[in-house]
């Protein structure tokens, strides 16, 4: 029997989730992402990562910072917006959004302020006037920076940073199942979609890393330390292998089973999305990393440092706007087919309205306004005390 | 300093000027004036809105929602797709353009299995003719509107419990409650719910919950014109619909998401989601 050719139900000529529902997804990934980062190192112990571990807990805040202005700018009422967080309706799996919110958040909250505690305190010291006052109410009162504090502030750190992956994957697994929960709509239903988000979110919080990290190091003119950078790589690599795969596997299970439903994501793959989806997620932000990260990775020892740093940021940023894509795919992708899956709608946001793309970059410029401005308070690069455990 | 003393002292001679009694009369005219023009403000209003005769729910006071289960029966076999109902509804509940509580699809099979579907506004102005050089083996219109499930995926997930059912099984929206995020009209496999762009709140059809608790008909079911739409309590022991749903075989749209519609069609055809 020959399908209808497009035919939407008469509600569906309109797209309820803009641009501000993938600027969402986007920003807490970089949140879980960059979080885990720091984890590897405070939790597993991974060296390398150490001249990097204070910097990607300030962007993780930072991003977090920002997570929910877009879903503020996004609510038809967000003065009503607390009644998630007062009046939580449990059967939904956003009603979770205020606990696992503020739950994050202090912990992030709290593991920079130990982390940082002895060099508040110093700084307290040192400086005069306003910079002292603004370093003496940081500190919070507490002055103690004798040996066994610092050793039960390293245990409390590890302890949150272990607490913490979960929490990172939670923030953003959760953030998948809203979208995989779903089972009105067969481009978002499955359960590999938290799966997806999480490892798209350290793809991109490792991919952004590389980037700030590389600008910092440019800026202030201080070298890159190339085992970072080469451990940073091969991690971004793997993870990337594993986002992909889950990617592709979930559209090969799609296409074989030759479902229903394939009717009409195969054509929103190849026509509606086939700029956003081949072209960008895949080709060029998933094989052309690939190949660059495969080569360095395996030619790691022969690599000239100049080399290894370019290859690594172009990897990383065609990664960053991999990860766009991918957000971009699912959120716009899930809702520009009609749910009667036989005909598809259009979705082109203006440059200036209340959602559209200039709110989408001042959100995405301000946590990077807020890393520069944590970054002078709380400088990340300059540890006073390097810890060797 | 003296010219501001006199002043005080002007004020109080003032003041003991006015008598209990002056000051009792006075206040009694004031009250009688402000009754009057609060009282007249909503008469004003109420006079040119046709609907100031059926007050809105609760207003039916006897009402009791656990003495009701409604259900409602489409007969596709009956639908002529003359759009009344869509009109109908609009004007009773007051819809936005270019969005619908209920609207009417068309259905042209060619004898090939050629299935050609459209809805144009919603088929509010009705339809035209059938595509030329479409040779149309059977033609039919189905009309289509909230399912009022009782496992509604749009309650599931209304993260502030704004979506609620009530106990006579209608899926209504907390006005005062709904935050606008859109995740039910997401959830709903019906695409039946919208965001109002006025009030920037989801929407979608009540079974005209103010008229059904003041014993009348949905507007939709009184404007149809050939018995499509029908509506019934099936706690109610002589209800049409009550005998319909136990006797004839009926299906319902999308049955394999589960979402048990309280919505049931006769003679639903197998291109219909």
């Amino acid at each position: 029997m020959t399908e209808a050719a497009q035919f939407l139900f008469p509600n569906d000529l309109h797209i309820h989730w803009s641009l501000m529902i993938v600027m969402y997804p986007y920003i807490t990934g970089f949140v879980a992402g960059a979080f885990v980062v720091s984890s590897l190192y405070h939790v597993f112990h991974i060296k390398q990562l150490a001249p990097l571990a204070r910097f990607a807990l300030l962007t993780s805040f930072a991003f977090l910072c920002v997570a929910t202005l877009p879903l503020l700018n996004h609510l038809g009422h967000p003065e009503r917006a607390m009644n998630i967080m007062i009046t939580p309706h449990f059967s939904s799996a956003m009603a979770g959004f205020g606990i696992i919110f503020n739950f994050y958040f202090i912990l992030v909250l709290l593991e920079l302020w130990l982390i940082y505690r002895r060099d508040i305190i110093e700084m307290a010291k040192e400086s005069r006037g306003f910079k002292r006052l603004l370093y003496k109410v940081l500190a919070l009162g507490v002055y103690d920076v004798s040996p066994q504090a610092l050793e039960k502030d390293h245990k409390i750190v590890t302890f949150l940073a272990a607490v913490g992956i979960p929490a990172a994957c939670f923030l953003h697994g959760y953030v998948g199942f809203l979208f995989g929960a779903l089972k009105a709509n067969p481009w978002w239903s499955t359960p590999l979609m938290p799966v997806i988000f999480l490892f798209s979110a350290m793809v991109s919080g490792i991919a952004l890393l590389i980037v700030l990290y590389q600008v910092a190091m440019k800026i202030s003119g201080r070298p890159i330390d190339q085992p970072c950078i080469s451990k940073m790589a091969q991690l971004l690599w793997l993870f990337m292998i594993i986002t992909v795969s889950l990617e592709l596997l979930e559209i090969i299970t799609l296409a074989y089973e030759q479902s229903e439903v394939w009717e009409i994501i195969h054509p929103l793959l190849t026509h509606q999305l086939s700029f956003s989806f081949i072209s960008i997620q895949m080709i060029l932000g998933s094989l052309i990393p690939f190949i660059l990260l495969m080569g360095m990775v395996l030619l790691n020892r022969y690599l000239h440092e100049k080399v290894r740093n370019t290859i690594a940021f172009v990897a990383s940023t065609l990664l960053i706007i991999q990860v766009f894509a991918m957000r971009w795919n699912v959120v716009i992708g899930g809702q520009i087919f009609s749910k009667s899956l036989r005909g598809f709608r259009d979705y082109h946001p203006l440059f200036l309205e209340k959602e559209g793309v200039l709110a989408a970059i001042l959100i995405f410029i301000l946590p990077f306004t807020i890393l520069f401005v944590l970054n002078c308070i709380l400088p990340a690069f300059q540890p006073r005390h390097v810890r060797h455990d | 300093m003296k010219k501001k003393k006199e002043k005080k002292e002007e004020v109080t001679q003032k003041c003991e000027q006015m008598g209990r009694r002056d000051f009792l009369k006075k206040g009694c005219e004031l009250a009688a004036a402000a009754t009057l023009f609060v009282g007249f403000l909503p008469m004003r209003k109420a006079i040119p809105d046709s609907k100031a005769t059926l007050p809105r729910s609760p207003g039916n006071k006897d009402y009791n929602w656990e003495d009701h289960l409604y259900a409602y029966i489409i007969d596709t076999q009956k639908c002529i797709g003359c759009g009344l109902c869509v009109q109908a509804c609009r004007k009773e509940n007051n819809v936005p353009e270019d969005f619908f509580r209920t609207w009417v699809e068309r259905y042209q099979v060619s004898e090939r299995g050629e299935v050609e579907i459209d809805s144009p506004k919603g088929g509010e102005e009705s339809f035209g003719p059938a595509l030329p050089g479409f040779n149309v083996s059977k033609g039919y219109f189905v009309p289509k509107m909230c399912n009022h499930c009782s496992n509604s995926p749009c309650i599931q997930v209304c993260p502030v419990g704004a979506s609620y059912q009530t106990k006579d099984g209608v899926v209504l929206v907390d006005q005062k409650r709904c935050i606008g995020c859109g995740y039910c009209i997401q959830a709903c496999p019906y695409a039946s719910r919208f965001l109002n762009p006025e009030t920037k709140i989801a929407e979608k059809c009540t079974w005209c919950y103010h008229r059904i608790t003041q014993g009348l008909k949905p507007a939709c079911v009184q404007a149809c014109p050939v018995g499509a739409r029908l509506f019934g309590d099936v706690k109610k022991e002589d209800d049409p619909v009550r005998k319909i749903l136990a006797t004839e075989r009926l299906a319902v749209l999308q049955p394999e998401k589960l979402t048990k519609p309280s919505c049931y069609y006769l003679g639903l055809d197998k291109a219909v989601r």
